[in-house]
């Protein structure tokens, strides 16, 4: 008898609607407003590399042991080095980072035995070429500069 | 012999993918048809080939474990799972207490997220559009976990070989609980939608039965096997990374159609809460990586490990000839072996239950091609 009822008044389908129609309310309205308003990603957000540069000399931390590049699935972090003959220490001369074949994957922040190698919070990396996706040493270390929409 | 013409044909042959919406992916299936009946389909896959297993042969072993997400990628953290512990045997050694239970509540968390994401496509190919909005919403609050703690969302690396590389961040558990609390209201709120609606149920009831022995003979695993009755799982069977110490049931079904199919997995998504929160409760304090060297070397011989992934045995053979990289890598996935049941399930039914089908089988065509 029950289940006569509720086949006659089709309760089966109301109460679907009554979920459905819940949500209608101002309240529960998720969209986000990308250009304009943008994410806050995770503290550990996994994006855009840096190659960081000591604040108080501007001189790059890096100390090309090439363990990133080793560590690197897809090989594609060039670095190169030349020794100082003064200080007899390795310095960097060259170091390229191939965005476009980059997973994010963080095995060469885990690898950098000085913190130099980091993955940034930054996740707008698109650029017009592909010869753009290859981040020299300069653009590692100034990090991209997305264009800042004004609404 | 009389000349046949396309008229006088009984079997009319139509290609369904690889392009179609409800093929999940890039799934082609040649529908052999008589009216609206099908009389056999046969399956084309490919399309998603990218060579993993090979990929790993010349990787080394850390280098590998971000390729496994890219397999299944709604079930990213148990792919890593299975890829640690396959290799972490090989190794002989285990992870400590503390990366275990975290590996626990990550890949739990993961089997929601998977099988809410399951739950809305079933849905949308059914025509119940709604729920998949929902189901994105509150999956939206499983991913934002794993972002914080290791800062990706859908390809996570969360789990490194030999414990994990991240420390649980500072509000990991107030988050984890929240989320369990979240999510059981909403599953009650699906249910509501589906599980009584009469188009729904008229849709999936008596549609691609699969008995216990089919399933058997065909190798199925996961949720297809336990709704024909089978209480099989492997957290159960042969526990991995401390399943042994959770209390949680096996939710099984009786007939072995799409209904009870769809009624086991809304049910292991709340046996998923369930370990959570016992999980959350008590993360042991200890280091969370195992003392392993930083050049990994397995020693000579073969190692096959499956887990229950959120799509079924999941298995990672590997063998090492003693240098970095394996021999040979070889997965076991789920979906790709579940799909080999589709002609069984399909032969007999309408074109619009096959939609239904191979909803229900859950596959990710990442892993079926791999």
């Amino acid at each position: 008898m029950r289940k006569f009822l509720r086949t006659i008044f089709l309760i089966d389908l109301m109460e679907g609607l009554r979920v459905t129609f819940h949500y209608q309310r101002p309240k529960y309205i998720y969209t986000e407003q990308y250009p304009a308003e943008r994410p806050k990603v995770a503290e550990r957000f996994r994006g855009a590399p840096r190659l960081n540069i000591n604040p108080d000399n501007g001189e790059t931390l890096c100390i090309a042991c090439n363990l990133c590049a080793l560590a690197c699935p897809e090989n594609l972090i060039v670095v190169g080095s030349e020794r100082n003959e003064q200080t007899r220490r390795k310095e960097l001369t060259i170091f390229t980072y191939d965005i476009s074949r980059c997973m994010f994957c963080g095995l060469c922040e885990d690898a950098c035995p000085v913190d130099a190698l980091e993955l940034t919070q930054d996740f707008e990396m698109a650029s017009y070429t592909r010869e753009g996706q290859i981040w020299d040493r300069q653009m590692l270390e100034e990090g991209p500069r997305p264009t800042r929409y004004k609404y | 012999m009389p000349e046949t013409t396309f008229l006088d044909s009984s079997e009319l042959v139509l290609n369904m993918g690889p392009q179609h919406p409800s093929t999940h992916g890039v799934l082609r299936i040649i529908l052999k048809l008589d009216g609206e009946k099908v009389m056999g389909t046969e399956c084309v896959i490919g399309y998603l080939h990218r060579g993993v297993e090979k990929i790993g042969e010349n990787r080394t072993y850390q280098q590998f474990a971000p390729y496994v997400d890219r397999m299944d990628y709604c079930a990213a953290v148990s792919n890593g799972l299975g890829y640690c512990l396959a290799v972490e045997k090989l190794l002989n050694v285990q992870a400590p207490p503390r990366a275990q239970v975290s590996r626990v509540i990550l890949t739990e968390l993961n089997r929601i997220a998977s099988h809410l994401i399951w739950l809305g496509t079933h849905a949308l190919d059914i025509g119940a559009i709604t729920p998949l909005f929902y189901v994105m919403r509150e999956r939206e609050e499983i991913l934002n976990i794993f972002e914080r703690y290791c800062g990706a969302r859908l390809t996570t690396h969360a789990f490194r070989i030999g414990g994990l590389q991240y420390e649980i961040y500072d509000n990991f558990e107030q988050d984890v609980k929240a989320v369990c609390d979240l999510l059981l209201p909403k599953i009650r709120e699906y249910d509501e939608l589906l599980t009584e609606n009469r188009i729904w149920m008229g849709r999936l009831q008596g549609i691609g039965v699969l008995n216990a022995e089919d399933c058997k003979a065909y190798g199925v695993t996961g949720p297809m096997l336990r709704a024909a009755g089978v209480k099989w799982d492997l957290r159960k069977a042969q526990p991995y990374s401390g399943y042994e110490q959770y209390d949680f049931e096996i939710p099984t079904g009786k007939n072995g159609d799409t209904y009870d199919r769809y009624t086991v997995r809304m049910e292991e998504m709340r046996q998923s809460i369930r370990i959570i929160r016992q999980a959350v409760e008590g993360i042991p304090e200890g280091p969370i990586m195992a003392r392993i060297p930083k050049v990994l070397k397995p020693p000579v011989g073969e190692v096959y490990v499956s887990i229950e992934a959120p799509k079924g045995e999941l298995g990672y053979f590997i063998v090492s000839d003693g240098s970095t990289q394996p021999y040979r890598l070889r997965v076991r996935p789920p979906s790709f072996i579940n799909l080999q049941s589709l002609d069984r399930m399909a032969r007999g039914a309408l074109i619009a239950d096959v939609v239904a089908i191979i909803g229900t089988i859950d596959i990710v065509l990442g892993e079926v091609d791999r």
